[in-house]
């Protein structure tokens, strides 16, 4: 065990799969420099052929992902800013997500797409959006959301080693959050959630950097004797519901905290899921606390109403406990 | 072509007005007083003062997210451009956009972008706009060497071409695309020589010679009002500051040495267009000295105005997003 950050903790998760598979390969814009430091050192060890720069052409580069994975590679392509993602769109959503379907089972496609999302501070609309809902209805893609080092850790190796696509989003504003985190083979399974704090009065999922701040919500509303429990499903697609499920038949209550769109966000996806299958352990209505509907704005007293805070999330929390 | 001093002083107090603003922002940014990040262009003025310089106040341009210079070099506020990148209710987009996106629709500028390459398929359509309303505007399009290996830029000159749309896209080859030189990201030397696979005009210009760079602009601006398309413009200058304010606090290593910007900073716009006109008697030099004044004094007053300018209230982040 020892104390990493998240970026070095992505570090950790890279250069081992690198290690102990050729066949992976890093590419992307300024991976070798790395400007936010997520790739720092690799170049050094691995080499240009393998920690690969590429021009500012996202559909190009995206797109010789898709191939090389399809050729045998097993590449790990950052796209610098979530949004940028918008640029790549066809390559992901029409090739990487369909090919294995639409070729009948033939094609293998083990890419982990690396981006950084979410509002970290002044960014403005088109670098701070949370951009994972409009992937979250794309067949064949997984979606992962580490909310700290040691899964940030064990999830990106877990999405290296996966045959299929999946795309790791890693928030702006977690980078240097620091924990411990297990040595060597460490593996997170996708699909799996983790409950962060126990409690059985109501049940808050929240996702990436929105669980630090449900954890801190969780411990002040503990003072005024309210038990928060705390999950987060850690990856979207597939989700798990089990786990989900299991702590609403406890609490019977449940707010979803995601930094999206309320519009079609991921906690839209999750509230209608339970919904369905959890009708009847509710004893209130989900709540879901999510950005307003609005492009992310510049200034910070706006950035500040838009994205979830304490405030927010606190007020959700007392809302469905009535 | 015979370049009116009229002209030749508007220029050189546009150059000014950008490098004080530029030097200003770095500063303020450095101490921490303006949030967020900012690209300068300190180096590159005579490319944005070159071209805008040969446009009319109907004309637009679109720009991206190095884009202050653009702004000025068009007429921007200094004022309102501040406060914007203060985050204040009374810059050009109240507070929304900030140094990345700002935009005055009234002088034509159709808004920096942060999306590079994005800027390039808007000013096509903004050209295919004046070609269908049969007016004789032409767009400016800015962007990056690195820009010019999105696909944008591509779909961009094949579909102006076809159409004889009234463009000029202005590369700024700066040297550099993020941390990255062009020369290991681009496949060829001139980026003006993709004209070619276009079937339009593409040159090289000095991007620091500011008469050049008018010159060639006259010229592009000339044949896109007469109907006869779009032109390739590539300016080859230099970025003398990092691609991000601060950016020495995250990034480990160098990727370019002090000695070849301390060549690019010898060959300084500002100067070589002072010596040009004191050279030929065109101006005098108290003159210069008082556009150079007056400039550090407009920007003081943009400070100024953006420091007294309240913060947005929380409840217009919902404002904005519709016409309504
Ligand atoms: C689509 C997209 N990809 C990547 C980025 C990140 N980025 C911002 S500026 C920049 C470099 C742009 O280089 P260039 O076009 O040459 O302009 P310069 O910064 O040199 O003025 C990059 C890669 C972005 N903003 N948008």
């Amino acid at each position: 065990m020892a104390q990493l950050t998240f970026l070095q903790a992505i570090r950790a998760a890279l250069s081992e799969e690198m290690e102990r598979d050729p066949s992976t390969f890093i590419l992307g814009e300024d991976v070798a420099l790395s400007a936010f430091g997520s790739t720092r050192g690799l170049l050094e060890r691995f080499g240009p052929e393998r920690v690969r720069d590429t021009p500012i052409s996202e559909a190009g580069f995206v797109g010789a992902a898709v191939g090389a994975a399809m050729a045998g590679m097993r590449p790990i392509c950052e796209i610098e800013i979530a949004p940028f993602i918008y640029c790549a769109f066809d390559q992901i959503v029409n090739q990487a997500a369909k090919l294995r379907y639409m070729s009948g089972g033939q094609a293998r496609l083990p890419i982990t797409f690396r981006t950084l999302y979410g509002a970290a501070g002044g960014a403005a609309a088109q670098h701070s959006e949370t951009v994972y809902p409009h992937l979250l209805p794309v067949p064949g893609l997984k979606i992962v959301v580490p909310s700290g080092p040691a899964d940030m850790k064990g999830l990106l190796k877990s999405a290296i080693r996966d045959d299929n696509p999946v795309i790791v989003f890693e928030h702006a504003a977690l980078g240097r959050t620091r924990e411990e985190v297990p040595d060597g083979d460490y593996l997170v399974p996708i699909g799996k959630a983790s409950v962060k704090r126990e409690g059985r009065d109501v049940t808050v999922v929240a996702i990436g950097a929105m669980v630090p701040r449900a954890m801190a919500v969780a411990a002040h509303l503990a003072g005024d004797g309210i038990a928060v429990e705390v999950i987060d499903p850690r990856s979207l697609a597939p989700l798990d519901e089990e786990t989900l499920l299991n702590s609403l038949s406890k609490t019977n209550r449940m707010v979803i905290v995601d930094e999206a769109h309320l519009r079609g966000s991921a906690a839209s996806e999750i509230a209608a899921t339970m919904a369905e299958k959890g009708f009847d352990l509710l004893d209130a209505p989900i709540k879901r606390v999510a950005a307003l509907d609005v492009p992310i704005p510049f200034s910070r007293p706006l950035e500040a109403a838009v994205i979830p805070d304490e405030a927010r999330i606190a007020a959700g929390i007392r809302a469905v406990l009535g | 072509m015979d370049i009116g001093k009229e002209v030749v002083l508007e220029m050189y107090r546009k150059m000014h007005r950008i490098r004080q603003f530029e030097q200003k922002i770095k500063d303020l940014i450095t101490a921490g007083e303006i949030p967020g990040f900012a690209h300068v262009s300190i180096g590159e003025e005579a490319t944005a003062v070159g071209i805008c310089a040969a446009l009319r106040p109907t004309d637009r341009i679109t720009s991206t997210h190095r884009g202050h210079g653009h702004l000025i070099a068009k007429g921007g506020d200094l004022a309102r451009m501040m406060a914007e990148i203060y985050g204040r209710r009374t810059g050009y987009c109240k507070g929304k956009g900030g140094s990345m996106h700002i935009a005055d629709f009234s002088l034509g500028i159709l808004g920096a972008n942060g999306i590079v390459g994005g800027g390039i398929p808007i000013a096509t359509g903004s050209a295919l706009a004046a070609k269908l309303s049969h007016k004789d505007d032409v767009t400016a399009c800015f962007f990056g060497d690195g820009a010019a290996n999105e696909g944008t830029f591509h779909e961009s000159l094949n579909l102006a071409s076809i159409w004889k749309l009234p463009v000029i896209y202005v590369c700024e080859n700066n040297g550099f695309g993020e941390f990255t030189p062009t020369a290991s990201a681009t496949s060829v030397k001139d980026i003006a020589v993709r004209a070619k696979g276009y079937d339009i005009p593409g040159y090289v210009v000095d991007g620091n010679n500011v008469l050049e760079v008018y010159r060639y602009a006259s010229e592009a601006a000339a044949r896109a009002r007469a109907g006869e398309g779009p032109t390739l413009l590539e300016c080859k200058t230099y970025r003398w500051e990092g691609h991000v304010v601060g950016e020495q606090a995250f990034i480990t290593g160098s990727y370019r040495t002090e000695e070849e910007v301390a060549r690019w900073k010898a060959r300084c716009p500002i100067i070589a267009l002072e010596q040009e006109v004191l050279g030929s008697g065109l101006i005098k030099r108290e003159e210069l000295e008082r556009i150079a004044r007056e400039a550090r004094d407009q920007v003081e007053a943009a400070v100024e105005f953006a420091r007294q300018s309240p913060m947005p209230e929380p409840a217009e982040a919902g404002e904005d997003l519709w016409v309504e």
